[in-house]
């Protein structure tokens, strides 16, 4: 299993991600440039957050548009696995890999601060770590993350399960207060209706290890590299 | 050719920069202000002499870039006496 780590000028969290591929799990890893043109042969690439093109335009606007989202785009038209991790989120949204936009939060302000989420389906190779409607710990830290679509966009996302994790309190209950940015239905990450393509505005690479104090995002990972493996082995089979 | 453009955040959604201004607007004593949108603006000097087709390549600029038509409206508009 080979990890792709995607740097755009202003990415701050992409050596985080491969600290997790690297160091915590012992995977092959690499980064790729955003002016890259081919993916190296990597299973899986990941968007990191931060503030590609220094948040120009519109977040993930500029960055959508580079050389390697063409490529990134053939890989999950083929059924590549695609992870993309807050500005990583807004970039697949701007690219048109997922439907829908995040505008600026409700509050005003940026949000930086752990937040629940609920694991709404655990059968993408993205939750197999988790069990099915977890409550996990992960932290936000983003300026735009409300999530906003059109109601019958909404409705589809609902209707063919595609939101993945929603704000919910420590108990697992949606509500508004529990939402840090105004998402629409709380929706704190969603996939394509193959499956294959994750966005999410929390950090679950922020969440690995104990000396950090706390864990909850390492199965995120774990279970991608597991999932990730049984998919290579049955191609090698067939 | 010059043209401006403007990008607007659909009514629909939620204005946080207008909003914070006009609250703003409303600590300094300036009263009657009813709401408050910011959007963008944009400059353009095109080499298109034509207005048809300078407008064909501004509606696919917008569409491509400077909107994001999930959350934003945009209005062209082509400016007399521009750099040609």
């Amino acid at each position: 299993m080979k990890a792709g780590v995607i740097v755009f000028p202003g990415s701050n969290c992409d050596h985080d991600v491969y600290h997790v591929f690297r160091h915590v799990l012992g995977q092959e890893v690499e980064f790729l440039w955003h002016q890259e043109e081919d993916l190296a042969s990597c299973d899986l690439v990941v968007l990191p957050g931060g503030f590609s093109y220094g948040d120009y335009l519109r977040s993930g606007a500029l960055a959508a548009l580079s050389p390697v989202m063409a490529a990134v785009q053939r890989h999950a038209e083929r059924g590549g696995l695609v992870l993309g991790i807050c500005n990583g989120f807004q970039i697949l949204l701007e690219a048109g890999l997922l439907p829908g936009a995040l505008v600026p939060n409700r509050s005003l302000r940026f949000e930086c601060r752990d937040v629940w989420l609920r694991v709404e389906r655990t059968d993408l190779p993205f939750t197999s770590g988790y069990k099915d409607r977890d409550v996990v710990r992960i932290p936000v830290a983003h300026m735009d993350g409300n999530f906003q679509a059109s109601a019958s966009t909404l409705d589809d996302l609902e209707d063919s399960n595609q939101v993945v994790f929603r704000y919910v309190d420590e108990s697992g209950a949606v509500s508004s207060a529990a939402n840090p940015n105004g998402s629409a239905r709380n929706i704190a990450g969603l996939t394509n209706a193959e499956g294959n393509v994750l966005g999410m505005m929390p950090h679950p690479e922020r969440c690995v290890e104990e000396l950090l104090g706390n864990t909850d995002g390492l199965a995120l990972f774990s279970g991608l590299i597991r999932e990730t493996v049984g998919i290579l082995q049955q191609e090698v089979a067939s | 050719m010059r043209a401006r453009v403007t990008v607007y955040p659909r009514p629909e959604i939620l204005d946080p920069q207008g909003k914070a201004i006009h609250q703003a607007l409303g600590r300094i004593g300036i009263e009657g202000v009813e709401k408050v949108r910011a959007g963008k603006s944009f400059e353009i000097d095109l080499s298109h002499q034509d207005p048809e087709e300078a407008t064909k390549v501004l509606e696919r600029i917008c569409q491509k870039l400077l909107a994001n038509t999930v959350v934003e409206d945009y209005e062209v508009e082509l400016l007399p006496g521009g750099a040609g």
